[in-house]
């Protein structure tokens, strides 16, 4: 370039540079946009987040899963044995506080994502024959955490307690999960 | 590599020269790989990397190759590898050469990085020499747990599973950043997807640290077992027919053994709860992975606890990646100006130690957490033993290395290596090295 006379503090040069570089920066941003956005679900993936079951099969004290967005829904129609031990639980035992109350939409039926919230594994307790941990609910194999019976971390090393996913009754025999 | 005759420059054949003017890889290849200069006294353990670039040139050949018959999509992968293993000509050696080839790439880089902890390889001006061996650790570790999730096996599925899991226990953002991982709600077909395109990527991704690693090498020139720098020519010898000789007779033991495996205990290191589907709604009761991740997953469920603010889960995975973060920083952690262990009274020990306490590490690593480590002693469980292990792993590196910097008295180091190698270290052979050198 030319030998600036104008310029001699090269505060517009600084500037130049300086807008030039933010510039280039948002820009490289906003290209590298979509290729991280195109990893995120896809249509087809988001269109398969719902599921309906049919829940008028189901006896008291029976378990089922049911596959949702590619996870396991353990849905529990809970005994009065299970259901008064998930209500009369003290809060101050829980590690992730939750009020039974607040996480059914019907006290019979207990709707949880059936995913360990240590590091995903699927825990046991939905067949008679399994080990459903120190609270009757469910325990995961792969290190060891109990939950009660209204799915709530009660020992182990998951930090919380199972997620409800959303879901709505249809009607008294059909349940919507998404 | 042909070229032990030709001077650099070339006096080589003319379509040699003319080449080699314009782009001279000849000299190139002359003066980095045949006239290198290396100490004299490399000892067999620096026969590993040689074997290394041997064992990644293996696995790309065998990648490519598989791929071809390969299927990522969650309704076909199991299938399209049982079909590589009865109908695909030489399918089956393809695969156990892959699968085997993964564990003595393995077997070698560990016995690679203990090489350089003993002889303290890692020190300058060898840190980023080093600290790029670090690098290509971790991408190899990547690699390695994406091709184990293409079979789509049991095994596949829940260690693809636990593991991005992991990422999970990162505040805030740690659930946009799994569900970015598996394009899903969980691991699916999406995610089978992206690992066997990751998988493809990022061995040539090695390929090019492995590339600047070598150029970081070949400006310091190698460590050696005495530690002391080479003072002249009489302390080295060209890599070339030296060493390449001396390398292809350690690879031909290295492969020998590999191919033992391979043709006669293909399964050896593997799980056979892989040869089961995966299938989403069913956990294998014992999730182990790879047994060359062992010592870090037992590093990883040994933080079972909450740390002040820090919950067990993330705590534990601080843990597994800090495990790693240590190896970076090692160069700056081990302060003592002496390089080899064999000049290192105490540090020698805890070296010994360390690498018992990693063997253990991967014992604890493969065993349930609740069992008891010696049957019937019910107080003292696997869980403990994991404790005490990922203590002193961190204790090593953190604590011990610093203060042997300065608590240590080093013994004294020969002169130079061919006072060391022609002489003994007594010194009246000393004085007999000397005239050997004058003769």
């Amino acid at each position: 370039m030319s030998d600036d006379t104008q310029d001699h503090d090269g505060s517009r040069r600084d500037f130049l540079y300086l807008s030039a570089g933010a510039f280039g920066a948002v820009g490289l941003g906003a290209a590298l946009w979509p290729f991280i956005s195109s990893m995120n679900p896809s249509a087809d993936v988001l269109a398969l987040s719902t599921t309906e079951v049919d829940i008028s099969q189901i006896e008291v004290g029976q378990r089922v899963t049911v596959k949702w967005q590619g996870k396991p829904v353990f849905i529990d129609r809970r005994t009065p044995k299970a259901i008064s031990e998930a209500e009369s639980t003290d809060l101050v035992d829980l590690r992730d506080p939750q009020t039974d109350a607040d996480r059914v939409a019907q006290p019979d039926w207990l709707v949880v994502v059936g995913v360990c919230t240590h590091l995903g594994c699927v825990p046991k307790g939905q067949k008679p024959s399994e080990k459903r941990g120190n609270w009757g609910g469910w325990f995961c194999p792969c290190h060891s955490s109990h939950y009660d019976t209204s799915g709530r971390i009660r020992q182990g090393p998951a930090p919380l307690n199972l997620p409800v996913p959303p879901y709505k009754f249809l009607n008294d025999t059909n349940i919507k999960i998404g | 590599m042909s070229a032990g005759t030709h001077q650099t420059g070339g006096t080589g054949s003319g379509l040699v020269k003319w080449i080699d003017s314009r782009l001279p890889v000849f000299s190139y290849m002359q003066k980095e790989y045949a006239e290198f200069e290396a100490p004299k006294n490399f000892n067999w353990f620096w026969n590993f990397g040689a074997i290394l670039t041997f064992m990644l040139v293996l696995m790309i050949m065998t990648g490519v190759f598989l791929a071809m018959q390969y299927t990522p999509h969650t309704s076909l992968a199991f299938d399209s590898v049982e079909r590589i293993m009865r109908d695909v000509n030489f399918g089956w050696l393809l695969r156990y050469l892959h699968a085997n080839g993964a564990t003595f790439f393995f077997i070698a880089i560990y016995i690679h990085m203990f090489r350089g902890m003993y002889y303290g390889s890692y020190k300058g001006p060898r840190e980023l020499l080093w600290m790029l061996g670090v690098v290509i650790f971790l991408l190899m570790m990547a690699t390695a747990f994406m091709g184990y999730v293409l079979p789509w096996g049991q095994m596949s599925f829940w260690g693809a599973t636990v593991i991005t899991n992991l990422f999970s226990a990162i505040p805030l953002v740690g659930d946009s950043i799994v569900t970015l991982l598996w394009g899903g709600f969980s691991v699916d077909n999406p995610t089978l997807n992206r690992f066997f395109a990751l998988h493809y990527l990022f061995p040539f991704l090695i390929f090019g640290v492995v590339i600047l690693h070598v150029i970081a090498l070949h400006v310091t020139g190698s460590n050696n077992p005495l530690g002391v720098d080479p003072k002249g020519p009489q302390d080295t010898v060209p890599f070339h027919p030296y060493y390449t000789m001396k390398d292809s007779v350690g690879l031909a033991v290295f492969v020998t053994i590999m191919a033992a495996f391979v043709f006669f205990a293909p399964n050896f290191f593997g799980e056979p709860e892989n040869y089961l589907e995966a299938a989403p709604l069913v956990t294998p009761a014992h999730i182990v992975p790879e047994w060359y991740f062992l010592p870090f997953f037992a590093i990883l469920r040994s933080v079972d606890f909450n740390i002040w603010f820090i919950d067990a889960k993330l705590g534990g995975v601080l843990a597994m990646f800090g495990s790693i973060g240590v190896l970076f920083i090692l160069p700056w952690l081990d302060k003592s100006p002496v390089r080899s262990a064999n000049f290192r009274p105490i540090y020698k020990w805890f070296f010994w130690i360390l690498l018992l306490d990693c063997i253990v590490l991967g014992y604890v690593g493969g065993k349930p957490t609740g069992d008891p480590v010696v049957a019937g002693v019910e107080w003292f469980k696997v869980i403990h033993l994991g404790y005490i292990t990922t203590f002193w792993y961190f204790f090593h590196f953190l604590i011990l290395l610093p203060l042997l910097g300065i608590f240590e008295r080093p013994k004294p180091l020969p002169k130079s290596i061919s006072e060391a190698v022609l002489g003994g270290r007594t010194p009246g052979a000393t004085a007999n090295a000397k005239q050997m050198e004058k003769a």
